[in-house]
Formats: C-alpha cells, structure tokens, sequence
C-alpha cells in the first residue's frame, strides 16, 4: 500500500437473467484464492491487512477491479426491489460518516486519475470519474447529499458493508449495505450481536472460533485493519443470493451437470476486512465478492488441484451449510482431471 | 494488537492549568492533521526517560472535531512511577514526541436518551472531549464534577460556559459531595451513566448503581489509575527465553518490551484485558493491580496483566 494504481478497461458482464459475468485472464490471477493447503477447516484466520502485494486483489486497501461499473449496476438493481437492503440504526450516523471519509480517502489515494477528494473544512468535493459523478458537499450534513452517507458512499463501492457498534465487550451488527451476500438477510441480522449472527454457523462454536475472534476483532484500533478470506460457491455469477431472493436462486443449486459444471459453477470468495472507524468507535467490515468459474480456477494449475482436494475432503457438516451438497460431486469429478495426486507448493498464491 | 504505528509529533505549547495540572499540545510533525477521534478516547505517550522507554496511557480532552492538535492534560503524581514527573520536568515546547493513534475504551454510547457523567479531579478529561463531542451531534446530557477546591478544579471557567445548568460542581473543601443515592434514583429511563476519577469514587458509583437497579449495559467507567511503583523482581520468559529484570519504577510490560519482546496492549491501566499472559510457574505472590481479571482467575494464580500488576517472591515464569 502506498504505492497508487490504474484502473483496468472495466467489463460489462451481468450478475442476473444472462449471467454474462467474465473474467479476464488477468482478473483470474489476482483473485484472493482462499486455500493455503489442501483441505480446509475454520480458523482465526485472522490478519493485518497490509503489505499488498503487487498485481493481487490484496495491492490496495479498498480494491477497485474490472468488474466496478457492473456491480454498481445490479446493487442498483437490488436496492430498486428492495430498500430495506441498506439500513442504519439511528446511532449509527456517525459511523456512516466515517465509513464515507474511509472508502474516499482510500479511493482517492490508490487511484488517483480515477476518484478525487478535496477537503476544505467540512466543505468536500469528491469526483468519481467512472461513475460520472461530481458532488460537493457538507461532511456532516446528510442533506447535502442524495442519500445517507453509508448508502451514499456503498452505492459507488464494490462489497457488501457492515458497521458495527462496540458495546460492553461485544459487536452490534446496527448498519450496512448488503446485496452481494451468500445467502444471510441484514433486515434479519440487523440489531444482532456477534454471537446471535453467527449462531447458524457449525463447528466453528465448539472449537471457541468465535471467543477468539471477538477478542481479535475489539482490539483492531485506527491505522491497524485486519482481514481474513470465506468462501463458498454458488451456481451462476449471482451477487445478490440472498434469502429474500431464494426463490429465484435456490433451485438453480440442482442445476448442475457435469456438462455445464466448468461454467455454471462458481468459488465465491470473501474478501473481508476490518477497520476501526475514528469519530464512531464503530468497527467497518467490507465483505468483497469476487467469483472464479471452475473453469477460471483450472487456468491455474495449483488452484485447480488444490480446489480438488479441498472439495474431496470438506467435512459434511460444512458442506451442508455451506450449500454444497447438491453439487460437490460433480465438481470433485470434473476437477480430478488436473490433480495428478503431485503436491502443492505452500500458500495460497500461483506457483 | 501492539504494532500501533506510532505518530511523530512537536509539542507545540505546555500550559499550566494548576499547581498540579499541566496541559500538552501535540501536533504532527509535518503538519498534517491527526486521526480524527472520538469522545473518551486516550493516547499513548512514549517518554524517553534516560535508559528507559515508557509508554503512559492519557485521555484526549481536546475536542473531536478538531484534529490540528491533541491535547492532554496531565497531573503531577509525585508517588508515581514518574512518567508525569517526566512530562511535567522534562517536557517542553518544541520538543519531538511519538504518540500512538487514539483508541477508546470509554466511548459514550449513542443510543442513551442522556448521558449521566460523574467526574472526579484529574478524571474530567475525557468528559471535556465528550462533552466537546456532545454540543456538536445534539444528546441531552449532564456532568457532576467533585474537586478539591475552586483552585484545584481544572476547567471550570470552560465547563461553566459549555454546559452552563448541566454542570453540578462540588467542592471538598466547602464539605460539598455528590448525593449518589438521589443522583442514580432519580434518573430518566435509557440514561447512560459514565464515571471516571479516583477508585474509591468509582467503585462508590458503581456500587450504588447497581443497588438501585442499573443494568450492567449502561455503566461505564474509566480508572485513571495507572501502574504503580513497587518493589523489583525478575520474570523468565518461557517462549522468548529470557529473563527480565523489573525495575523499581518499571512495569513489568515495560521490562519486556526493554527485552525486545514485542507484547499485546492497549490501555496499560490493567483495563482492557489484551496483555493478559499465562502464568506457568509462580513461587511466590502475584500482586494483582488490574480491573480485568475475575476474582476466581486471581485465586487460581494462572493469568497477570504485566500493565500494572507485579510479583513478589522466588521464581516467575510467563508464556512470553
């Protein structure tokens, strides 16, 4: 970090009705592929995010990719449907402010000749050149812009946003920005404290995951981000899987066949990063998607043979909260053609 | 979390408030702004006192919404370890410093319908900020402020202004005390209670409170009290492999990070449990000093705070 960056040529594929999501071969190979070894377990996997390395999804703070300008598009699709998918508690708009300040200054630093941010006093002037936006406004008045500052500044910013309210020693999920989530509800969540969030998730409790994470979380202070990677997979490039929309999505899982598998199915990895906000005291938690097709995945000869193994041996209970059951083995099967039993080098990154 | 990236700052003006009270100003070295910060929020000073580096915890009073400067106020403890000493003697104008970014363990909670706030001497500082903090966003609130006399009662001229009837000021020396059993009966639902000052004043605060029915949820407290002087000892530390000397005037955080060890820490007022390290053999005493450890932890002699809390006695070993 530190250094600045060009944004690509973005593309304009589509998250919805033709899925014409795609990949560059360049956008494959910076993707934060989440599996360090060959087979996968919960852990505090937990750590600063910082030190980006070059030409990876890690080289700026707040990554902007080639898929920027059609994410925005279907978030706006999503929130049309459904306003209630961007939510503030009345405490919270503090922490919006701070999430704005964050995502600019970050924006503007990394890629210059794309975002700017000038600040006279509480007089901003921010330019976001993709998007064809100039706006000046009141840092701190809400009617100098056309949204709340959280939905404001998240309706130009790739991920999903949480904001998290620190109270007696715990986390309060009391705002965010949800619409490119795997199958979670903030209209459900919102209000919830960390505990209550995660209780659906299995395993994890019993191994004391969460004690240890919440402790590593409250203690992420200013000038210190953390981040960690999830996954899952999802059949089509479908950002919005969400519970509101199962009806539309949930079917597809039977969808897959081992004719349409390379394409049809997706690794969904989760970015995820954790700032501490300055006047809230609030904690901001981005949750970056980014989708690899089996087929993107089998142009990296370690990925694809990795990915193989990870699926074979995924403990069930995991599999089926995760949605995998339906076609775990279909991926398995069609992945076994680039795993010749040899082993992987150490880490995540392409050999 | 202890990697804090330390901020290179000029103490740009030093004020004497009292006989006992000086304030600093600190501002970034190139000129830039600092991080912006929340009411109740501290920094930590690192003071090259000759050999040796120590790092003290002090509330922010400055306003939140003015990140041109930090301000800390400071009162001279001449029982201490000596890093007030330090900053009252040695400190001056124009002087390079490095500070840590503001963290808050003392945040107002935004949800309150009012904010009570109960402050005792050197304890108004963080309320200063709160309270700066308060005037700008609306939130109905109010300030209970004992001291010691007319001339020892930092920033009363300040208060009175800002808060106007919202301030209740109490003299020691008029025999003048805080009714607390009337104050915490008598308060709307949804109000939040803050309290920071003396020890004994918190624990009568909290006390009360908690008698006269206050959930947990709404009370919030800050010790101001930090780690004490106290008699040396040694520590082996098991996972580094050394053993460290603990001097009379240093803590036992201190002497590790003296050792090279990097340590967890964020308060350094045995407040926010990140130092807490295992204890793997102990022949002697554990003198705990903290307000983090259960009454249970402490009989079981398995867990210190190196912030504050010292040993006495034969052999000591941490898993550091």
């Amino acid at each position: 970090m530190g250094s600045t960056a060009s944004l690509p040529t973005f593309k304009d594929g589509t998250y919805r009705d033709d899925f014409s999501f795609r990949n560059s071969p360049e956008s494959v190979l910076r993707a934060p592929f989440p599996f360090d070894k060959d087979e996968y377990m919960y852990a505090v996997n937990m750590e600063l995010h910082k030190d980006g390395r070059p030409g990876t999804a890690y080289e700026q703070p707040i990554d902007v990719d080639e898929h920027y300008l059609a994410e925005m598009r279907d978030r706006a699709l999503v929130l049309d449907e459904d306003p209630l998918r961007c939510q503030s508690l009345p405490h919270m708009e503090m922490a919006g402010w701070d999430t704005l300040e964050l995502l600019m200054e970050c924006k503007a630093n990394s890629y210059p000749d794309s975002f700017s941010l000038e600040r006279d006093g509480d007089q901003w002037h921010w330019i976001n050149r993709p998007m064809g936006i100039d706006q000046r406004f009141t840092f701190g008045d809400a009617t100098t812009l056309p949204y709340g500052p959280l939905e404001y500044i998240t309706r130009q910013a790739q991920g999903d946003f949480v904001v998290l309210d620190e109270r007696a020693n715990n986390l309060w999920m009391d705002a965010g920005m949800v619409t490119t989530q795997a199958d979670w509800s903030l209209d459900f969540d919102i209000g919830m404290n960390f505990f209550e969030w995660h209780a659906p998730v299995p395993l994890a409790h019993e191994k004391g995951i969460f004690e240890r994470a919440i402790k590593y979380l409250l203690a992420v202070q200013q000038s210190n981000p953390a981040r960690r990677l999830n996954w899952t997979m999802t059949v089509n490039p479908r950002l919005d899987t969400s519970p509101e929309n199962y009806h539309q999505w949930g079917p597809e899982n039977t969808h897959i066949t081992p004719e349409n598998v390379a394409d049809k199915l997706f690794l969904r990895i989760e970015l995820q990063s954790f700032w501490r906000l300055p006047r809230s005291n609030a904690i901001l938690f981005p949750i970056r998607c980014y989708f690899l097709s089996m087929r993107d995945l089998s142009t990296v000869p370690k990925w694809a043979k990795r990915m193989h193994r990870v699926l074979n041996t995924l403990p069930p209970e995991l599999s089926s909260y995760k949605g995998l059951d339906n076609f775990r083995g279909t991926a398995v099967d069609w992945l076994a053609q680039f795993d010749d039993g040899s082993p992987t080098t150490p880490g995540p990154f392409p050999d | 979390m202890s990697n804090h990236a330390a901020i290179d700052v000029i103490v740009s003006e030093v004020v004497e408030v009292n006989s006992l009270i000086k304030r600093f100003h600190f501002k970034r070295r190139d000129g830039g702004h600092l991080p912006a910060f929340s009411g109740g929020a501290h920094i930590v000073i690192e003071m090259q006192d000759g050999e040796q580096l120590r790092r003290t915890p002090y509330s922010l009073m400055s306003s939140p919404l003015d990140t041109s400067d930090y301000q800390c106020s400071i009162r001279r403890d001449d029982e201490g370890r000596g890093g007030s000493l330090y900053m009252h003697r040695e400190v001056k104008p124009g002087m390079a410093m490095k500070i840590s970014p503001p963290a808050n363990l003392f945040a107002l909670d935004l949800r309150a319908r009012k904010h009570l706030m109960i402050a005792g001497g050197i304890g108004i500082t963080p309320f200063l900020a709160q309270s700066s903090q308060l005037e700008r966003t609306g939130g109905e609130y109010e300030l209970h402020y004992g001291v010691r006399s007319a001339q020892l009662g930092a920033y009363l001229d300040v208060l009175q202004e800002r808060l106007q009837h919202r301030l209740h000021t109490y003299y020691d020396d008029q025999q003048q005390s805080i009714d607390f059993d009337e104050l915490l009966s008598t308060q709307p639902a949804g109000t939040h209670l803050y309290v920071c000052g003396p020890t004994p004043m918190i624990d009568k605060v909290l006390n009360t409170a908690r008698g006269a029915g206050w959930p947990e949820s709404h009370i919030h407290f800050e010790h101001f009290a930090k780690a004490s002087p106290g008699e040396p000892f040694t520590a082996e530390l098991s996972a580094s492999g050394v053993t460290v000397e603990v001097g009379r005037e240093q803590s036992l955080l201190e002497a590790i990070e003296a050792a090279g060890i990097e340590a967890p820490y964020l308060c350094r007022g045995g407040a926010c449990g990140q130092c807490e390290t295992r204890v793997l053999d102990c022949d002697g005493e554990l003198l705990h000093e903290d307000h983090w450890l259960e009454d249970d932890e402490r009989s079981a002699g398995e867990k210190i705070m190196p912030c504050v809390s010292r040993f006495k006695g034969k052999r000591l070993v941490l898993e550091r």
